[in-house]
């Protein structure tokens, strides 16, 4: 499993690979609004943890249909159905690698580029922790998303119709902590329930993750 | 440890292809599967090993089997090395130069996959099975692509390193391998028309 975790981190950094797709469509999302919503300090204030969150989600999306397609095409997947490592297990690294190249460098830029967007100086730390808590759900989300439209040529809109409700709560409640904690507000209550949202996928969603991949590779 | 079928019908999507199909491989013993294109011989292999479940009749594998089909599931941004010492380390096995030296790959082992031909990519497939060092093969036209020098290799290969060691293999393929080994003619088998209702039927 270790070694899958290695292949697939060595995949995303090389050429070809997905890493920094999803951060510089961050980047350029959350440079791009105060451009478009105008120089007003106190709307973009008060809109920031929102535009953030909408922004990291939609960049989390923007690389799911990678997790399993190219596995898929060059016949990798089926050899790893076959080897002695258990589906889920391979799900639950993928949803892992995922995140490493996407979610976690999203945690560390959104405080970061929170200032182009007029954040508090109280919203910076429960924002990074809202998306380093939430971001993990919207992985292991995807991967199930992708396992259910792997091997259906341009699955990218079917992908995205299927994750994009199931990725709302985690969206509000991530959205919630940043927005309490950029008013100073207490937002342990949230983040909890982003917690408890992100522990739920990780331990359902590899089991439904491999049966749907078991049903495509048929 | 022999490797047994008896009475299998194999199915691809709703339709089943192969029927009434009974078998048996001793170890140390390789069995061709013959047949035209469609027959239905990459379905019956992918059920053996266990991509697909068998739609009717029973199937005893033996041991931990192999699979590998027309495509090689070689990463083309790794070199030839991270490829198979990746499958050797799921495998629980090392990648050693013996499998280098036999597949004739070793002085391309620091080479980006991506920048080798067709050929080349094959044996890196194909060196996989070496470094996995399973019981039992399940090989779909292992051959495509390789010149007569490499297809001459492959076949020393499965008769001295894996079926003088006791492996099995079943193996789809045109041409002739020049392994001592019984061929099975699939066409017998082919499911008539409109026999046997699929399981996926109800949703169809």
């Amino acid at each position: 499993m270790i070694a899958l975790l290695r292949r697939d981190l060595t995949l995303a950094v090389r050429a070809g690979g997905g890493f920094g797709l999803g951060l510089a469509f961050f980047l350029i999302v959350v440079i791009l609004v105060p451009f478009g919503v105008g120089p007003e300090r106190e709307l973009l204030t008060q809109i920031a943890p929102g535009i953030l969150w909408v922004a990291a989600l939609l960049a989390a999306l923007l690389s799911l249909d990678r997790i399993f397609a190219l596995d898929w095409e060059d016949g990798a997947l089926a050899l790893l159905a076959t080897s002695p490592l258990p589906l889920e297990g391979v799900a639950l690294i993928k949803a892992v690698a995922h995140w490493l190249t996407t979610g976690l460098p999203l945690a560390f830029a959104a405080p970061a580029l929170g200032f182009f967007l007029n954040l508090t100086p109280e919203g910076y730390v429960p924002l990074f922790w809202s998306v380093l808590i939430g971001t993990p759900a919207l992985s292991m989300i995807g991967t199930f998303g992708a396992a259910l439209t792997v091997g259906l040529r341009r699955g990218g809109l079917l992908l995205s119709l299927l994750v994009l409700p199931l990725y709302v709560p985690t969206l509000i409640f991530g959205a919630e902590v940043a927005r309490r904690g950029a008013e100073g507000l207490a937002y342990s209550t949230p983040l909890i329930l982003l917690a408890g949202i992100t522990a739920g996928s990780l331990a359902l969603l590899p089991i439904a993750s491999a049966a749907a991949l078991r049903v495509n590779l048929r | 440890m022999t490797l047994t079928v008896t009475n299998l019908s194999v199915a691809r999507g709703p339709v089943t292809v192969l029927q009434g199909l009974s078998f048996s491989v001793e170890p140390g013993q390789a069995l061709i599967l013959r047949g035209p294109n469609g027959v239905g011989k990459t379905t019956l292999l992918r059920t053996l090993a266990g991509l697909q479940p068998a739609h009717g009749g029973t199937m005893s594998i033996p041991d931990a089997a192999a699979y590998a089909s027309h495509a090689d599931g070689v990463k083309s941004a790794l070199t030839v090395s991270e490829n198979l010492a990746f499958w050797a380390e799921v495998h629980g096995t090392r990648l050693s130069n013996d499998v280098l030296e036999t597949f004739d790959i070793a002085d391309l082992s620091e080479r980006i996959t991506g920048t080798l031909s067709a050929g080349q990519k094959r044996r890196v497939g194909l060196a996989r099975l070496g470094v996995m060092d399973a019981k039992v093969l399940f090989l779909d036209e292992p051959t495509v692509s390789l010149d007569a020098f490499s297809v001459k290799m492959f076949a020393t290969f499965l008769r001295d390193q894996h079926l003088a060691k006791g492996g099995i293999a079943v193996i789809a393929t045109h041409i002739d391998l020049g392994l001592d080994a019984p061929e099975l003619d699939l066409t017998p088998f082919v499911a008539k028309p409109g026999t046997g209702d699929s399981p996926d039927e109800a949703f169809l």
